[in-house]
């Protein structure tokens, strides 16, 4: 088969393949207010409760609505790394992989197909998260192309952490598996610079734990276009970090997917 | 063959409880996870809070979260034992259940009981671990067993509220209503920093807020300051009682739909 052939073959198989997830996403309506609303909620809270926070020293901004905002597109990452995890898993307890196993479509189309939920959802919850945040007062010192950028990167985490979801749904084989992983995957977000600057994060070992969950660094890379403006170092490391979290996921899922077919 | 009693009911439910959490630690390690987890965010990563002009609390940062974080635990350990009783609705085996038990309050004794002990495992190994993380203890033994005793109440008022929810919809569906209200009732408590840190809605909410009380207690029980001791247990156990009401009403709703 020549390439551009099998590229459109793949493109269409990638197409079909996200058109279901996307589509199985949305007829989950519960799932869907649950996983914008929370992450609302805990900015609501978390940005008043945490406010005397900006009065220690050296804490770079006044207000932490801003400094606060991108965790709620971190955690909306993680749903979506959910929702991709739990229908992958799902589709092999029916048995639905099995099937398909027995058809054309290739290994990396029903991965990337797969993104498509977890992407549509990230679309959806990064717009409300930014809409509420603008209204609450957020600013973006970077501007409204720093605005793209920070969707840009919230997106490319989604999808790193939608690969991770995939990873954990072909490892564990069952929607709940990948649900029992949530505490886990929500592990990454505690010990990492959610809550306060690194340099401001006083305890010797959460500091080094902090400095070494990539994490810490997408957090950082969005929360610099809000706080700081054009700030390269971090926006390079949050794309960095996201593309290599893509990267890692999307390999190790395809090896996964490889020794589950083998095992069918 | 004598008619069980609703002790004897409570008791088999509370074991079978035991035992699947034994036999089943993927249902069991989550629950434990999560107060293990927020305790390491917060003590650990905002210790430099009690920096702050007007953070009083003579125990240190780590002692002053452990409190939440033991509170925490205890009511959503109620909020899983929710879970539980739904996925025995949707199982069928809770059907079975009310057939085989002619008193069926010791049903709701028996999840509480089964919340309570477990519980009890998770605030150990919180306590081991709060004491490696060198947590200061003011209170004497009397203070502990307030602490302590805090807990077990609001790990009963948890537990009457999930398993009200879930003994009238009857679906693991309706976690998220189990576990928001919870969430929002802890999280709008001076979780952070004392009450008179906090401004604007969310003091306004803290002081509205039943939980607020019981962290204030717990706190003191712990620093040895005894706090609003009468209120909290007064609040407390009025949640209790209230819950109580609406989890044996979800009870009746249950027997009424058959278990279906």
């Amino acid at each position: 088969m020549s390439t551009p052939a099998a590229t459109a073959l793949l493109a269409e198989q990638v197409g079909t393949i996200a058109g279901r997830s996307v589509w199985r996403t949305f007829r989950q309506p519960a799932v869907m207010v649950a996983n914008v609303t929370f992450p609302l909620m805990l900015l609501a809270v978390n940005s008043n409760g945490l406010k005397a926070a900006t009065h220690l020293p050296g804490f770079p901004t006044d207000s932490f609505l801003d400094f606060f905002l991108p965790f709620s597109f971190m955690q909306g990452a993680l749903f979506a790394a959910l929702v991709a995890g739990t229908d992958l898993g799902r589709d092999i307890d029916t048995g639905f992989l099995n099937r398909l196993a027995l058809t054309p479509m290739r290994g990396a189309a029903l991965l990337f197909g797969q993104l498509g939920g977890a992407l549509s959802l990230a679309a959806i919850q990064a717009t409300v998260y930014l809409t509420v945040g603008l209204i609450a007062g957020a600013r973006f010192v970077a501007g409204p192309l720093g605005i793209v950028v920070f969707l840009l990167l919230a997106l490319t985490v989604a999808l790193g952490f939608g690969s991770l979801g995939l990873v954990l749904a072909l490892r564990a084989g069952s929607g709940e598996g990948v649900q029992s992983s949530f505490p886990l995957l929500f592990f990454l977000l505690f010990i990492s610079s959610m809550n306060l600057p690194r340099n401001l994060i006083e305890v010797g070992w959460f500091r080094v734990a902090a400095t070494l969950n990539p994490v810490s660094y997408m957090i950082e890379g969005m929360r610099s276009l809000i706080i700081e403006g054009w700030n390269g170092t971090a926006l390079a490391l949050g794309f960095l970090f996201a593309f290599a979290f893509f990267g890692a996921g999307m390999t190790t899922a395809a090896v996964a997917l490889r020794t589950r077919m083998a095992r069918t | 063959m004598s008619r069980p009693s609703r002790r004897s009911t409570a008791y088999a439910l509370a074991y079978r409880q035991a035992r699947i959490h034994i036999s089943n630690p993927v249902l069991f390690v989550p629950y434990m996870l999560f107060p293990l987890m927020s305790f390491m965010a917060f003590a650990g990563g905002l210790s430099q809070l009690r920096h702050i002009p007007g953070f009083e609390y003579p125990n240190g940062y780590t002692s002053f979260q452990f409190v939440f974080v033991l509170l925490q635990s205890a009511a959503f350990g109620g909020v899983f034992t929710g879970f539980a009783v739904a996925r025995d609705f949707e199982y069928g085996f809770a059907r079975r259940l009310l057939i085989a038990a002619p008193q069926r309050s010791g049903l709701v004794m028996g999840y509480a009981c089964a919340a309570l002990l477990r519980w009890g495992v998770v605030a150990t190994i919180l306590t081991i671990v709060g004491l490696i993380a060198r947590m200061n203890i003011g209170g004497g033994g009397v203070d502990l067993v307030g602490l302590y005793t805090l807990g077990g109440i609001v790990n009963i008022a948890g537990t009457l509220w999930a398993a009200g929810i879930a003994l009238r919809t009857r679906s693991i569906q309706s976690g998220p209503l189990m576990q928001t209200p919870v969430f929002l009732l802890l999280f709008l408590s001076p979780v952070y920093v004392p009450i008179d840190l906090l401004s604007g809605w969310i003091h306004v909410a803290a002081t509205a807020n039943p939980m607020t009380y019981l962290l204030a207690a717990g706190r003191g029980f712990l620093a040895g300051e005894e706090t609003d001791v009468l209120l909290s247990f007064g609040v407390g156990i009025a949640l209790a009682t209230v819950l109580s009401v609406w989890a044996f009403r979800g009870l009746r709703r249950a027997e009424l739909a058959g278990g279906s």
